[in-house]
């Protein structure tokens, strides 16, 4: 197996281009893994860690450029009070060493339905850069998953970053597992309250081929919600979107649970995120 | 992390024989550290996935991916042209037995014509780097005539289900049956309850490296829990005497039972004979999951019955254990859960059908508590049943039931040394319960912890206990003894012990625990422990929480012998009598005045005193076969626990809140250890009752990995009030009890009581999952 090791941005993707069989590698969080097991012999590992392009998180244009091979553990002490739901997300990536190395670049060029980051990205509207050698474009992170495992990038491209508008108003993020830590979504859940433009944004983990948003959910919430008052949500409101959330998904039974349990699962956390949310919103501790 | 931790009790019973020295020094009752300790502290020490010779080969496992069929054809051609592959080889090239097995010589070294599990090897491959003959094995061309697989325990044993082996599906039943035949009593409570395939889940994967000695024999260095038993079953499938293999223990990262069978041994071997070349063979975490056996799945049906008063009238229990494709130790376990499938309770009636049975799942054997943790699930759950009937706090049920001094087994069998389950159960009751709720803001105290799953919504408390009791050793008549050589010599001018046993370390302490004792009966602070090898006699398994007993027994009896020895020496050079010369601490004879007589130094010079003793203790019994009565177990473990947790209701997850538990340890040999084991047990049981499980479908396991087979972490393991008694057991070396198995079997039961009381759900199988809490599973 060959392994490429080109320096800096512009030489990643002339290697991206010419060499497309090879597997790229940052953080080796799932690549590791899956080359230990025999799961996966590409014909080359396209080294990252070289280009400190995809390092660096910054301002441009009133949003947050996150570098792609920006780590959790970064996202959690540098961003929070910018990106809180995609650092809420963070924390439940893992283990300490694992929050170290895996980065939300790495998370969406898997594109895993259970991408802890993805429910948060998709409730804050993110997008996706994607760069090769003949230029970058940006995708609504909601078109980036394809299918399972599989997203809109081509051969030649490469994640390059994440594009995001610095939160506006209250986001949350819960994720359920079988134990208290270390461990991959059963189902999870990702909620951002938009005030400036009165809109709801919503992600939903390992609940279908691929991480996915309630639109209905999130429209009927919208309209509902009193922005500017901030009065309390009624319960028909609060368990109507909680069951929106649920038909959103298309999940299955599988060795970590049911389609039930995950449905159900869904509309309690889509309930609990949107009372925490409001709580914050109004201005209230929760 | 852990609440208060203190060693109580009375003194040890036990008196010494002869002319007892005593070493104030990290001697028997102190906690010095582990010869091993720095070492694993500080990733240095060489397990045995870390050997390495400079010209070994890689040995690989082709394995069958069905759990049953026929093998009509196997083609080693294109496997055998693939550079660097220096043996291929099957069933027909095992020398010896083509069978080998702990209890029962059941199990093929290589599938001979048909598998019976997923995972069953089927070819071995050698070749000079692990991706290579990973590669090869890949081209072996095995056809398969795919058979419906028996995946149900109880199917398994109707006459019209087809036979997995010669004898039939039926690998063991025990009977116990005293009093009444047709008991009756004003209060009864029954329940079907289920318990899931638990995993070891130990660490260090299997590996060994298999040595030719260039005449036909053979060194193997490996992992294993019992080096005599691997050596036999090696002998017989290589057709080899003892002399010529050789075991060798290398570093062991946990067994919990999973080492009990052979893994890589037989394989190692054949490929090291055939190539005549060393060779190393490692699973990896998925190979693991298929290269060992599990803890036997149970269906339990159970009915108790009470009068008014809360005292037992009567029990009954059916429980079926599945044994997987080949024996192991199923009929031990089938042994274990059937005479003391009923828990610590006094019971005059008393009628048990135990079976264990041969199906296409993956094979079960040895586990960490061994047929008790399974039957106390359901004997601690129908406790709680009876209690709520009877409108009895389950203590105080569990109190006027429990076994103490003078009880008698189901088996018949007088309990002759401390049984205190009441005092257990009470002590656990007295301890003040954690507050309410620690910290509402800190979601690590919450279930779900950071996955920020509740801030408090849908949590409820509750409460639970269960008691544990466990035999000891080695049962049922079987020859149970350990062999350890003593040995004193002088090395630059001080007197010091070398200590030479069979007994694997398999990160429990017994290295420790065999220096204090040489220390606590020589006087001698420096003692050196040889690795473990064939060399000397068996000391039998590192399971059954025997070892500090029985291996404890003989190197206690080999220390006392060779002080006999050389005070006899020193006798005869002073020409003085020897009961007038007692060992002193620092190596030094003292005559009756109290005056140094001679030091050892002086006394052996370049010369040595030695002697092996092979020792054993009490002689146990087979059981009736069709009554279950006889005298088959040693000694009994006693343990309980008392489980705090929070419950999600509304998510069905669970945050253990505290795991408190008291256990009677006879004598705490190393106090440090003892609660070592007793938080580690107790952990390995939470995992049991709330996510630790093989999951099986169609034969199948579907979570071969540890992204899947979940166990406990760190957030998990909730802080563990433990209370260590000493009630000393007049029969057992220095009164000690066997210490690692009883706090496994009783905290599950405690976590899943304490669950259904926060739930009010019966929850009758474990583990409990989420979706079992929010009817959704």
């Amino acid at each position: 197996m060959e392994f490429l090791r080109p320096d800096g941005l512009p030489d990643v993707l002339e290697a991206r281009a010419a060499h497309p069989g090879a597997l790229p590698l940052m953080g080796g969080t799932d690549v590791m893994v899956a080359l230990n097991f025999d799961r996966r012999r590409p014909d080359a590992l396209l080294d990252l860690t070289r280009a400190p392009e995809l390092t660096a998180w910054d301002h441009v244009d009133g949003m947050v450029r996150l570098g792609a091979g920006v780590t959790y553990s970064r996202v959690i002490d540098e961003l929070a009070t910018e990106l809180p739901g995609l650092a809420i997300a963070s924390r439940t990536v893992g283990s300490p060493q694992i929050r170290n190395r895996g980065t939300v670049g790495g998370n969406l060029g898997a594109a895993s339905p259970a991408g802890d980051s993805h429910p948060a990205l998709l409730a804050g509207f993110a997008e996706v850069e994607l760069a090769s050698r003949d230029g970058v474009r940006r995708v609504p992170v909601d078109e980036f998953f394809t299918g399972v495992k599989q997203h809109a990038g081509r051969g030649d491209e490469l994640v390059t970053a994440v594009w995001i508008r610095p939160a506006t108003g209250p986001q949350q993020f819960s994720k359920i597992g079988t134990r208290n830590a270390m461990v991959i979504a059963v189902t999870s859940f990702g909620l951002a309250l938009h005030p400036d433009r009165e809109q709801v944004g919503t992600g939903l983990g390992s609940a279908a081929p691929t991480p996915r948003r309630a639109r209905d959910a999130e429209e009927f919430l919208g309209a509902e919600l009193d922005w500017s008052a901030r009065r309390d949500i009624r319960d028909s409101v609060a368990a109507e979107f909680a069951r929106l959330v649920a038909t959103a998904a298309s999940p299955i039974d599988d060795v970590r649970g049911t389609a039930a349990y995950r449905r159900h699962a869904l509309a309690v956390m889509a309930r609990r995120c949107l009372s925490w949310a409001w709580a914050e919103h109004q201005g209230r501790r929760h | 992390m852990t609440g208060f931790e203190t060693v109580a009790g009375v003194p040890s019973a036990t008196t010494a024989t002869g002319n007892t020295t005593t070493s104030t020094v990290d001697g028997v009752g102190t906690s010095p550290l582990r010869p091993d300790g720095t070492l694993k502290v500080a990733g240095e020490f060489a397990f045995a996935s870390d050997l390495w010779m400079d010209d070994m080969l890689w040995g690989v496992t082709l394995r069958s991916p069905h759990p049953h069929a026929r093998i009509t054809g196997i083609d080693l051609t294109q496997a055998l042209k693939l550079p660097g592959v220096f043996a291929v080889l099957t069933h027909e090239d095992v020398p010896g037995e083509k069978h080998f097995g702990l209890e029962h010589q059941d199990q093929p070294v290589l599938a001979i014509d048909r598998v019976r599990y997923q995972g069953e090897p089927i070819a071995l491959v050698a070749a000079d780097h692990p991706e290579t003959a990973r590669r090869a094995a890949q081209r072996i061309k095995v056809d398969y005539e795919v058979l419906a697989p028996i995946v149900d325990a109880e199917l398994a044993l109707r006459p019209e289900t087809p036979r997995l082996h010669e004898g039939g599906n039926l690998v063991r039943h025990v009977r116990v049956r005293t009093g009444e035949e047709n008991p009756t009593a004003d209060v009864v409570v029954s329940g079907a309850f289920e318990v899931g395939m638990q995993d070891q889940a130990f660490l260090g994967p299997e590996a060994g490296l298999a040595v030719p000695d260039g005449e036909g024999g053979i060194d193997l260095w490996v992992a294993t829990q019992w080096l005599h038993v691997d050596q036999r079953q090696v002998c017989a499938a290589l057709g080899l005497p003892p002399e010529q293999v050789r075991l060798r223990l290398s570093g062991v990262g946990g067994a919990f039972g999973g080492r009990e069978d052979l893994s890589m041994h037989v394989h190692g071997c054949l490929l090291a004979q055939r190539t005549g070349k060393p060779v190393k063979m490692v699973y990896n975490r998925e190979e693991s999951f298929f290269g060992h056996v599990h803890r036997h799945p149970a269906r339990m049906h159970y009915e108790y019955g009470a009068d008014r008063s809360g005292k037992l009238a009567y029990a009954r229990a059916t429980i079926h254990l599945d044994g997987g494709a080949y024996a192991s130790s199923t009929p031990a376990v089938v042994g274990n859960a059937g005479t003391m499938g009923l828990g610590p309770y006094d019971i005059p009636n008393i009628q048990i059908d135990c079976f264990g049975a041969y199906t296409n799942n993956p094979p079960c054997g040895a586990m960490r508590g061994f047929g008790s943790v399974q039957t106390a699930f359901a004997v601690e759950a129908t406790m709680d049943l009876l209690a709520a009937e009877l409108g009895l706090d389950p203590v105080e049920l569990r109190a006027r039931n429990g076994f103490r001094e003078g009880s008698r087994a189901p088996t018949g069998q007088l309990i002759d040394a401390p049984a205190p389950v009441a005092e257990l159960v009470e002590k656990l009751r007295a301890l003040p319960l954690p507050d309410e709720r620690p910290d509402a803001h800190d979601l690590r105290h919450l279930p779900g912890g950071v996955a920020n799953t509740t801030h408090g919504e849908g949590v409820r408390r509750g409460v639970g206990y269960a008691v544990a009791y466990k035999n000891v050793a080695f049962s049922e008549g079987f020859d149970d003894f350990s062999t350890a050589r003593v040995r004193v010599s002088i090395a630059g001018g001080q007197p010091v012990v070398t200590v030479h046993t069979a007994a694997a370390e398999v990160g429990q302490g017994l290295v420790t625990v065999e220096q204090q004792i040489c220390r606590t009966e020589l006087g001698i602070d420096r003692v050196v422990v040889a690795p473990q090898d064939t060399s000397v006699g068996s000391a039998g398994s590192s399971s059954a929480s025997r070892q500090t007993y029985v291996t404890g027994g003989a190197v206690k009896a080999a220390s006392e012998s060779v002080r006999r020895l050389l005070l006899t020496s020193a006798a005869t050079r002073l020409g003085r009598r020897r009961d007038d010369l007692q060992l002193a601490p620092g190596g030094v004879v003292l005559d009756g005045s109290g005056t140094v007589a001679i030091t050892l130094a002086d006394l052996l010079g370049d010369d040595h005193v030695e002697d092996t003793v092979e020792w054993r203790h009490r002689p146990t019994h087979p059981i009736d076969p069709e009554t279950g009565q006889g005298d088959a177990h040693v000694q009994y473990a006693f343990a309980a626990h008392r489980a705090v947790v929070d419950v999600d209701v509304e998510l069905g997850l669970v945050k253990v809140v505290e795991l408190a538990c008291v256990q009677d340890v006879g004598r705490a040999m190393h106090p440090q250890a003892v609660v070592g084991q007793i938080q580690g047990g107790s952990a390995q049981g939470l995992g049991l009752a709330l996510m630790e499980e093989i999951q099986v479908v169609g034969g199948r396991i579907t979570n071969p990995s540890f992204t899947d087979y979940l166990i406990p972490t760190i957030l998990d393991v909730p802080p563990m009030p433990i209370e260590v008694l000493e009630y000393a057991d007049p029969h057992a070396p220095y009164g000690l009890r066997g210490v690692g198995e009883a706090p496994t079997i009783s905290s599950g039961p405690a976590v899943a009581a304490a669950v259904r009381a926060a739930t009010g759900l019966p929850l009758s199988r474990v583990p409990i999952r989420p979706g079992d809490i929010t009817g959704t599973g």
